[in-house]
């Protein structure tokens, strides 16, 4: 293999990863939103998957892809404010709520899927309008035969559907309203120290509900992307533990926004080497099994919890509801 | 501090509940054109009416009892495993191995051993979430759900190699020797005069899910271990105060966790599938969570939850047959409603009894 086809490999590969990071990142930004404020949530999983569904179905019915994403937004909301109910207002435990809300979202899709277009919880596929098409950047024909930037320009960063570019822009976003508005501060705050804040005469109960909606905001972009984009519909548990690796590479990037990118976009490549390379031969000394490198996302999660490289440290109220003093 | 009696916290709270969780679910039913009370009437016909639906129904019960101590036994000591999932796959190659290193000639030979392998191993796959608990701080939640996927990666790596039956395609081992088929409900029962249907999976694994309920009811209540796992859970600074070493309990209780939620092998994979496959565990694992949390983390509340939610699993099968437009999903969604209700929306019912019950009382003082 020459470097020419090595470098267009490449180029595939990264376009590839590109594509398959885009839910990672929108989810993980999501559970950032949310534990910043102090809210567990491992119902990310289960979030994406409903509003995969919902917005499958709208966008089927309505003929359009946009509709779709909205009412995709709307589906993950609902269970955001389950989850808000139960944690913020009722005090429960907020991983149980998010145990629940991925089991809801398993069984809600199919048994309502397989209700309308009895096909086993499938939608019928999306076309047409009801389905996004490829952005083409400006330039991208024009600049396909230049040499190295040609390619990348034309072939890697050009011809995505327009929410990978979304999830792209709410990296810097998120960086910005976490870091540089008075609301972001707060919300960090009550992730923190939530009697500061409620000191200072700021309703934690409010910020908290914030996170939470904008957590099901993203998420609910997360899914809409996977049976609207990515795929032509929906199918049955097609989230497939995206919603884990990306509480994964919220952990790997200790809750921090541009990290949470650079993650996102790790995890998207291993799962594009495990896609376009099952079995790999290191100098045919040893083969990777493609198993571990489906698992590798988890285990370099696992040694970054552990410490041993960098110590991942949550938001330090996360977890737990907020009592007033009386 | 006033509280309401107990058993209105132990019995009527919970009972409010389900209730609650089943209405939600009839609304569902309701919303998609069925019939719930329909739908009710066929679960319980197919889950108990017949001796094969009984024989199912013990066989998925036994399952959830497993999984259910294991959540609860952690739920003691304040750990909340939710790698059940992963313990109970990892421990199906530990009974896989065991199964399928002698000619075994007998079950009751073959057992203790198989017990022992699927203990080892599931002990094993939660020993290290433990651990990085205990000793680095690491939140034991993501940790085990972080090891459920790196043990179907590991299961799914061994049966596509080392363990990979050479006769047939699929991700399999060969069959475990014939002489230590476990005794199904109807073989121990035809001797008796009793008649069971031979092809209901129950076996005598669901005797061994009562023992071990009646064993973790010991250890936590009746021995010194079981007291410092629950003092240790009820306030972890008092316990270290009291000498109690933190790292112990949290290993030694995760180690017990592991164990029980490996005894799922045993009924699966050496009672009924006589060989390890894949996708055995089937969503058990988290099953666990629900039926610990509907039994009050009481090896008897367990019992009943798990028959509850075997019977569930079962009615759900049969629930398809009679009507097909409910999808056997439903079943997910009862449980997801289980857990909200029971689990996470606890406060919204236990505080208003509460109240009313402290109203009656202060009424009649």
């Amino acid at each position: 293999m020459d470097i020419a086809d090595a470098f267009l490999q490449l180029v595939l590969t990264m376009d590839m990863t590109i594509r398959l990071s885009t839910v990672l990142i929108l989810a993980c930004l999501a559970g950032l939103f949310s534990e910043r404020a102090g809210i567990f949530d491992i119902g990310l999983e289960g979030k994406m998957l409903f509003a995969a569904f919902v917005s499958a179905v709208v966008a089927f019915e309505s003929g359009n892809a946009w509709v779709g994403v909205l009412a995709g937004i709307g589906a993950s909301v609902c269970f955001s404010l389950i989850h808000g109910l139960a944690s913020i207002t009722y005090r429960g435990n907020q991983l149980i709520s998010g145990v629940a809300i991925n089991f809801l979202a398993s069984g809600m899709t199919i048994v309502i899927g397989h209700a309308i277009y009895s096909k086993g919880g499938q939608t019928p596929t999306l076309s047409g309008a009801a389905r996004f098409h490829e952005i083409t950047l400006p330039f991208a024909e024009a600049l396909r035969d230049v040499p190295v930037l040609g390619p990348i320009w034309s072939d890697m960063l050009s011809g995505h559907k327009p929410i990978v570019y979304i999830a792209f822009l709410v990296v810097p976003l998120t960086w910005w309203i976490l870091y540089r508005t008075r609301f972001g501060l707060r919300l960090r705050a009550v992730g923190e120290n939530p009697a500061s804040v409620d000191t200072a005469g700021v309703s934690v109960i409010r910020y908290r509900y914030a996170a939470v909606l904008i957590c099901g905001v993203l998420c609910g972009i997360a899914g809409a992307y996977l049976s609207t984009s990515q795929a032509a519909g929906f199918g049955r548990e097609m989230t497939a533990g995206r919603g884990f690796i990306a509480l994964a590479a919220l952990i790997f990037s200790k809750w921090r926004p541009l990290y949470a990118l650079m993650a996102c976009l790790l995890f998207g490549l291993l799962e594009a080497i495990s896609n376009l390379y099952p079995n790999i031969d290191v100098f045919g000394l040893v083969q990777i099994p493609v198993q571990f490198t489906q698992a590798l996302p988890y285990i370099l999660t696992v040694v970054i919890l552990a410490g041993f490289v960098g110590k991942a440290v949550p938001p330090k109220a996360g977890g737990e509801a907020y009592v007033k003093e009386r | 501090m006033e509280t309401m009696p107990r058993w209105a916290d132990v019995i009527l709270v919970p009972l409010i509940n389900l209730v609650l969780a089943f209405s939600v679910a009839g609304l569902v039913v309701l919303a998609i054109g069925q019939n719930p009370l329909d739908a009710i009437y066929f679960m319980i016909k197919g889950s108990l009416g017949s001796t094969r639906g009984i024989g199912y129904t013990l066989y998925y019960a036994t399952n959830y009892i497993f999984t259910g101590l294991a959540v609860a036994v952690a739920f003691h000591a304040r750990l909340f495993n939710i790698g059940g999932e992963g313990q109970a796959a990892v421990s199906g190659i530990g009974a896989a191995v065991v199964m399928l290193a002698f000619d075994w000639p007998h079950w009751a030979l073959a057992l203790p051993f198989a017990i022992i392998g699927a203990g080892l191993f599931g002990a094993a796959w939660a020993f290290i979430p433990a651990w990085l608990q205990a000793k680095r701080g690491s939140h034991i939640v993501i940790t085990t759900i972080m090891f459920n996927f790196i043990g179907a990666a590991l299961l799914g790596y061994l049966l596509n190699g080392l363990l990979k039956s050479p006769h047939t395609q699929n991700a399999e081992t060969v069959n475990f020797p014939e002489g230590a088929h476990l005794p199904t409900a109807h073989e121990v029962l035809a001797p008796l005069g009793i008649a069971f249907n031979k092809s209901a999976p129950a076996n005598i694994s669901f005797l061994l899910a009562i023992a071990c309920a009646v064993l973790v009811w010991y250890l936590l209540w009746r021995t010194r271990l079981g007291y410092q796992i629950r003092a240790f859970g009820k306030s972890e600074a008092a316990a270290k105060y009291a000498g109690i070493n933190a790292v112990r309990i949290t290993i030694v209780t995760m180690l017990i966790s592991g164990a029980l939620a490996g005894m799922l092998s045993i009924n699966v994979v050496v009672g009924e599938q006589e060989r390890l496959i894949k996708e055995f565990v089937e969503g058990a694992g988290f099953v666990g969570i629900a039926v610990a949390l509907m039994g009050r983390s009481h090896p008897f509340g367990i019992v009943l939850a798990a028959l509850l939610f075997g019977m569930l699993t079962q009615g759900g099968f049969e629930l398809l047959f009679e009507m097909p437009a409910i999808s056997r999903e439903m079943v997910l969604v009862i449980q997801a409603l289980i857990i909200l209700f029971t689990g996470a929306l606890n406060y919204m019912v236990h505080d208003p009894v509460e109240r009313l019950f402290l109203r009656r009382r202060k009424r009649k003082a």
